[in-house]
């Protein structure tokens, strides 16, 4: 039987449209865009001038502090200035602005030693050198998670290879192509933590994916590879930690206070890329699909490229696109503009020519009670988002509104076409703020 | 690029289950039993039916037009209200009380509580309730096949026996829409199959009924008096259709068991103590007041912090 969480909803997966071309790698001309702030944490500092010229992989920004992590250039070229840029949130962040010579020069890579002979700090700072960030959209630094104040207390590394977002297969792709990156990212993972297992965790609609893992994975003692039911939100971090090892935490725990340390797919290669290659992280896949794109299909992009770019290396649009997502139709991010970078936590670019919300009116709630029966983190989001509306705070925390993960369902499911998940989310926002205080 | 884009929060993409479409697979799943109840009592069951949805439907629009609301008939929840009204009236009632039931659903007990998914009582039954007690007479007659006769459930509470098959197909005396038990089945099971209502509350009351019947009624595990009171009056009607409206059914999953298990416990107590045979719609309607109190009592615990996941 495939492990799995309760709740969750099977929307349609759109997968077909990009998941059986073979990834592309894109070069892009001219301007290249650099946000200082692509990570959670302290933005970087900019080490270099305008005028300057950088090599594709040479470092740009410094990471400032522990929780910070440094950028590095994805192309060879001038850096042209340092000034605010909108980024794909809309708001303005302080950017270096790169002119590409199209040379793709490439610098110095990170000296690395081979892997026997590195210690688990020499191990976790190339990593932090190398710039890696939770790469699946929360862009938390890979450095600061794999520090847990007690690494013998690591008993699951799991590889998140759900990919349970709609539309996306940058994750299949990666694994259908180069398995053995995983596999062996996974490896220098587990080797850092002495009584870790090490989990391999992909949905059942990836058959073909889970037989190559299992065939690689065949004379590994300390990795299994497990099937996970195909359903929404499955790659959720608590979801995935509950479905594969039966622990569950909440809010305001961390994976490792149950004793696990999760990373997507793109991150797992990204660490392998930067121990045993010395690369830092200068590239991702990009899903571009959606039925508004002449060409769907996994793009390997330096980061930088501005989105606008990235579509029309996809061949453009074939009709109005009516909304424009940045990740998944479930937790991505709708773009009003185009002309933003894509950065280290850029997963998709989805072109639908329908909006589904603009086409659905929000009626009274007919307490139908479905929102409730999706809740993975079973809440009453229908109650929650009364709450919220009537800025009831009290309530709200009450009936466990910082549980809420924003993952979707509840929104998805409503058949009165509620704003559920929006209300709840902002609310969540002035929780949190609140008590920073 | 210039155009202008759609944003918003995610999720950016809805399933296609509507409000509307829920209704309508409720009146879908009702045709069955409407239609039995037309082909067993005849036309006058037809404009009943009629008149009830009529009235339902023209009330909702006059008060939200009067009350300069937005007009919410397209959701197809008062014709829903209607239906069910009628399908729970006796075909001899005269059509101007239909017409009043139906109003005093949408009006008093659906549109003044704030309209849809506001009210705390099911409508339908809210109105058969008032028809029940100003008309009490014309509520209660039963004429089958020109005779005036008591219904089945009438008979086995006096102790006397009924033709079983009669009562499963509906071949007998009763409210329009509640004789069928197997065109009520076929509706409640094309409803499951469409995931717009599940077992939980009705297989949770039929069951508790039923065992406590068995237990209590003194007539023991007796296989014919328990299927006559399953089959007989409103209780499949009300297990499927009316127990399960969601506006006024706790939203917690265990809430929904021990709603089940109040009605089971209502409907026997009034079954069997009352001086009527039947219990079905004021069960439901007395437990629809304890929603509040259960989904109190039945709040889930969420993931991470003891909840089950």
């Amino acid at each position: 039987m495939a492990f799995t969480f309760k709740g969750g909803i099977h929307p349609f997966d759109g997968k077909a449209l990009s998941k059986d071309k073979p990834m592309q790698e894109v070069f892009p001309e001219g301007e290249m865009v650099y946000p200082l702030s692509q990570h959670i944490g302290k933005p970087a500092v900019p080490i270099v001038k305008p005028g300057e010229r950088v090599l594709m992989g040479q470092k740009i920004a410094e990471a400032d502090g522990f929780v910070s992590a440094p950028i590095y250039a994805s192309v060879s070229g001038t850096i042209k200035k340092i000034e605010k840029r909108r980024v794909l949130t809309g708001d303005m962040v302080e950017s270096i602005i790169l002119d590409n010579d199209g040379l793709y020069e490439e610098a110095e890579r990170i000296r690395v030693k081979p892997i026997a002979e590195m210690t688990r700090g020499e191990v976790i700072n190339i990593i932090r050198e190398a710039g890696v960030v939770g790469m699946g959209g929360a862009g938390f630094p890979t450095h600061v998670k794999l520090s847990p104040p007690n690494p013998d207390k690591i008993y699951y590394v799991i590889a998140n290879c759900a990919e349970c977002e709609p539309y996306l297969t940058s994750d299949y792709r990666r694994m259908i192509e180069e398995p053995e990156k995983l596999v062996n990212g996974l490896k220098i993972m587990l080797a850092l933590y002495d009584h870790a297992e090490g989990i391999l965790a992909v949905e059942d609609n990836k058959p073909d994916c889970i037989r190559k893992l299992k065939d690689l994975t065949l004379d590994e003692p300390r990795i299994t590879v497990k099937e996970l039911k195909t359903k929404y939100p499955q790659g959720a971090e608590r979801q995935l930690i509950y479905a594969t090892t039966r622990r569950a935490i909440n809010s305001s725990m961390l994976p490792a206070d149950a004793g696990c340390i999760v990373d997507n797919v793109d991150t797992i290669c990204a660490i392998y890329s930067a121990v045993i290659e010395g690369r830092p992280l200068i590239r991702r896949i990009i899903t571009v699909t959606g039925d508004a794109v002449r060409f769907p299909r996994n793009y390997v992009v330096p980061c930088g490229m501005s989105y606008a770019d990235l579509l029309e290396e996809a061949g453009g649009l074939t009709k109005e696109a009516a909304k424009i997502i940045s990740g998944g139709p479930m937790m991505g991010f709708s773009l009003f503009d185009l002309n933003v970078p894509t950065t280290k936590i850029s997963s998709a670019l989805l072109c639908l020519s329908k909006d589904e919300v603009a086409e659905s009116k929000p009626t009274n709630c007919i307490n139908c009670g479905r929102c409730v029966d999706v809740c993975p983190g079973r809440v009453l989001p229908s109650k929650l988002c009364d709450m919220a509306e009537h800025g009831d705070m009290e309530g709200f925390l009450k009936y466990n509104g910082l549980e809420c993960c924003e993952c979707g369902c509840c929104s998805f499911v409503c058949p009165a076409k509620r704003q559920l998940t929006q209300s709840i989310k902002s609310m969540r926002k002035m929780a949190l703020a609140a008590r920073k205080k | 690029m210039n155009e202008k884009k759609h944003v918003s929060s995610n999720p950016h993409i809805r399933s296609k289950m509507s409000t509307s479409k829920i209704m309508f697979f409720v009146i879908i799943a009702l045709l069955p039993a409407t239609g039995f109840g037309i082909w067993n009592f005849g036309y006058r069951a037809a404009i009943l039916i009629a008149v009830s949805v009529g009235s339902a439907v023209l009330t909702e629009f006059i008060y939200e037009k009067c009350m300069k609301l937005p007009v919410t008939i397209d959701d197809l929840s008062a014709v829903v209200t209607g239906l069910l009204l009628a399908l729970n009236l006796p075909s001899t009632l005269p059509w101007w009380m239909a017409a009043l039931g139906a109003v005093f659903a949408i009006l008093i007990v659906k549109m003044l509580f704030g309209g849809l998914g506001q009210n705390f009582m099911n409508p339908a039954l809210g109105g058969r309730c008032f028809l029940m007690i100003c008309f009490t007479a014309r509520m209660t007659d039963f004429t089958y096949d020109g005779v005036s006769t008591a219904t089945p459930l009438a008979i086995i509470k006096d102790g006397g026996q009924v033709a079983l098959l009669d009562m499963i197909i509906g071949r007998i005396p009763g409210t329009i829409g509640e004789t069928s038990t197997i065109a009520i089945l076929i509706g409640a099971v094309f409803l499951i199959c469409m995931g717009v209502i599940d077992l939980r509350i009705p297989g949770t009351y039929l069951i508790s009924f039923t065992v406590l019947m068995g237990l209590f009624s003194g007539n023991g595990w007796n296989i014919e008096y328990l299927t006559g009171q399953l089959c007989g009056g409103g209780l499949m009607l009300g297990a499927f259709f009316m127990a399960t409206d969601y506006t006024t059914t706790p939203i917690t999953e265990k809430g929904k068991y021990v709603y089940g298990l109040a009605l089971g416990i209502m409907t026997f107590i009034l079954r069997h103590f009352s001086s009527s045979a039947e219990g079905v719609s004021y069960a439901i309607i007395i437990c629809n007041l304890l929603v509040p109190l259960i989904e109190m009592v039945t709040m889930p615990k969420c993931f991470g912090k003891g909840g089950e996941a």
